[in-house]
């Protein structure tokens, strides 16, 4: 729960967090010692120095730290944890869902843990898609478009294969689809980071959410035209909140564009644990005001009924939360941990 | 692990000369200078006049597409200088080093480079995609300088090459852009008399000073975009290299200041505008 200087209490639902392996003794190959250098990267370029993480924890962590660090000392009451495969860069994966559950099944009542299904498995990715839904009840898929698999160096949302499993999960109730647009490499001679497939992906599943993590970043413009067209598609600030440290006024801007294009019924608010920590996100977010020229300039506000609904409302009405009850129910438990 | 460029100034002209002809390679997404971007890591000369270009992106995993691009784009750019035997482009730390140093080496497209992976014959689609973005950009930035010089959104879209061409901007960004706008706006056949329109859209159409705002808006979501981008951009590759706040010595600085070309924030306000008007700037190739 976060409280606002003025004792409001602010419902945080963070919408993308990870409990990953990137240690050496789970790396598979060169590819996963960079893949968890690059995070560490991000992690050192845009967090405030004291906030910074030793290679070593960021690499692997304990269950009972990332508790810590959401609930305890940060100011999340919920997190949506997202299941990463990588199965060619890990031995064990990068954070399975089985993983992820394993981390959660201590705190039932605050994670809420993302399948993940790759639709170059064709058949085996239906059975997967049924079988997450069946054992683990999931309400939300990570899909990870830029995933290596044997020869193939990625995938789009508009495959034939990837729209069999996207109406599976429509059939199912899997309403939640998380994109992560990385840099797919296949076809070699096309934007990499193209996110136009989403478009196409959005009209034909009405019955979907697609939530673009990092709001389409690098392609912040193009999703933002996307997002104006397609009511089913939402923007993760993954990614660009972060900027609010290090460049205040790029984020004044981006945020102001996103509050435009996309509007504040659609932002999701996310740290990309264990990227960066929630606490402080959070704490300068609320306090953030857009500076007075780019808010005439763009003619819009970050209000606090925008924040409130970024940093959770958003989240609650896609994942179908009842805010009260589900403060209620954390009360208990917290209460059932206190008389132990 | 700390790996600070190794190139240093000592007097070598024909070093300084490779600088300044690889100030005028953009990374293509950014529209950029790969050496104010910190790209570049090394250079070394033979004495048979050979060249090799050392140079790194803030990933391992940064398209290499564009990495093929920025290669291509240093071997023409160095290849300019007469002395210039053979110029080598070295990719470094890349998932695809191995494959974009084989392919410039040779002198193979790219489509020769990477058979194994599905590609077109060239790259030219995506080229373009960031050239109009890179146009757009460019575009915005003068056209917010005259709306600050005091210029109305009449005299603006009425305005015409030559009128452009006798402008002083004061505004930082407005000045940089303004030449670098010049030369895409020439390249792309969208004006090369004094009076034709200064300002069009990307298909050649006349602005409208009602319409303007629009097209504003839409210019604006490309440039928070591109500068995100390069924000982020900057801050891995240092995060990479460790090196904090490049300060490179080499560079023959084209800045109006006597600052290196290193980094953006070194004189963010000074006139960086030369740089991308060196003659046979890819951009304009």
């Amino acid at each position: 729960m976060f409280r606002t200087p003025d004792g409001e209490e602010i419902f945080i639902i963070d919408g993308h967090t990870h409990f990953w392996d990137g240690s050496p003794e789970n790396q598979a190959n060169i590819h996963g010692k960079q893949f968890i250098d690059c995070f560490y990267a991000y992690h050192n370029a845009l967090s405030p120095k004291d906030q910074l993480w030793s290679k070593e924890q960021f690499e692997k962590y304990s269950a009972d730290k990332m508790h810590h660090d959401l609930f305890v000392d940060g100011p999340d009451d919920m997190a949506i944890v997202q299941s990463t495969y990588l199965k060619e860069f890990y031995k064990n994966g990068f954070n399975t869902i089985e993983r992820n559950l394993d981390m959660a099944k201590a705190y039932p009542d605050r994670y809420i843990v993302n399948g993940s299904f790759d639709p170059r498995d064709g058949e085996k990715a239906l059975e997967y898609i049924h079988f997450m839904k069946e054992n683990y009840n999931i309400k939300g898929v990570k899909l990870y478009t830029a995933e290596w698999k044997g020869d193939s160096r990625g995938w789009k949302l508009t495959d034939p294969s990837a729209y069999r499993c996207l109406e599976l999960c429509q059939k199912l109730g899997i309403t939640n689809v998380h994109v992560h647009k990385g840099p797919t490499i296949i076809p070699l001679d096309k934007d990499a980071f193209d996110v136009h497939d989403v478009d196409h992906a959005a009209t034909d599943f009405q019955g979907l959410n697609f939530i673009i993590e990092h709001c389409g970043l690098p392609r912040l413009d193009d999703f933002c035209w996307i997002a104006v067209q397609e009511t089913n598609v939402y923007g993760g600030l993954a990614v660009a909140l972060p900027f609010i440290h290090s460049r205040p006024r790029y984020f004044a801007e981006v945020i102001s564009e996103l509050l435009f294009w996309v509007g504040e019924d659609k932002i999701l608010f996310g740290s990309d644990y264990a990227i960066w920590t929630p606490r402080w996100l959070v704490e300068k977010f609320w306090n953030f005001e857009i500076p007075e020229d780019i808010k005439q300039e763009h003619g819009v506000d970050l209000t606090r009924e925008a924040k409130r609904k970024i940093l959770g409302l958003n989240a609650a009405r896609l994942y179908n939360i009842d805010i009260e009850a589900q403060k209620a129910r954390l009360k208990d438990a917290s209460l059932a941990v206190a008389a132990e | 692990m700390p790996r600070p460029a190794r190139t240093e100034t000592g007097g070598d002209a024909r070093i300084a000369a490779v600088w300044t002809q690889l100030a005028g390679v953009m990374d293509p997404e950014l529209d950029e200078s790969i050496v104010d971007l910190g790209f570049v890591e090394d250079i070394a000369i033979g004495t048979d006049g050979r060249v090799d270009v050392a140079f790194r992106l803030p990933t391992y995993w940064c398209s290499p597409n564009f990495a093929f691009l920025m290669a291509d784009d240093i071997g023409r750019a160095v290849r300019a200088l007469p002395w210039a035997r053979e110029v080598h482009p070295r990719l470094e730390d890349h998932m695809f080093s191995q494959e974009v140093n084989r392919g410039t080496h040779l002198g193979l497209s790219f489509a020769e480079t990477f058979r194994d992976l599905e590609v077109s014959d060239t790259l030219e689609g995506l080229r373009e995609t960031f050239l109009r973005k890179a146009f757009q950009r460019r575009q915005e930035a003068v056209i917010l300088g005259l709306r600050r010089a005091g210029w109305s959104d009449a005299a603006i879209v009425t305005t015409d090459l030559g009128t452009l061409d006798r402008t002083v901007l004061t505004d930082p960004e407005g000045l940089r852009q303004k030449p670098r706008y010049r030369e895409i706006l020439l390249a792309r056949g969208l004006a090369a008399r004094p009076s034709d329109l200064a300002f069009v859209t990307l298909d050649g159409a006349a602005i409208t000073a009602e319409g303007l705002p629009v097209h504003l808006r839409g210019l604006r979501a490309i440039r928070i975009n591109m500068e995100a981008n390069g924000a982020l951009c900057r801050g891995l590759l240092d995060a990479r290299y460790d090196e904090g706040p490049r300060q490179r010595t080499a560079a023959p600085s084209t800045h109006a200041c006597g600052g290196a070309g290193a980094s953006s924030g070194c004189c963010g306000g000074c006139a960086r505008q030369t740089v991308g008007q060196t003659t046979g700037s890819p951009l304009s190739a």
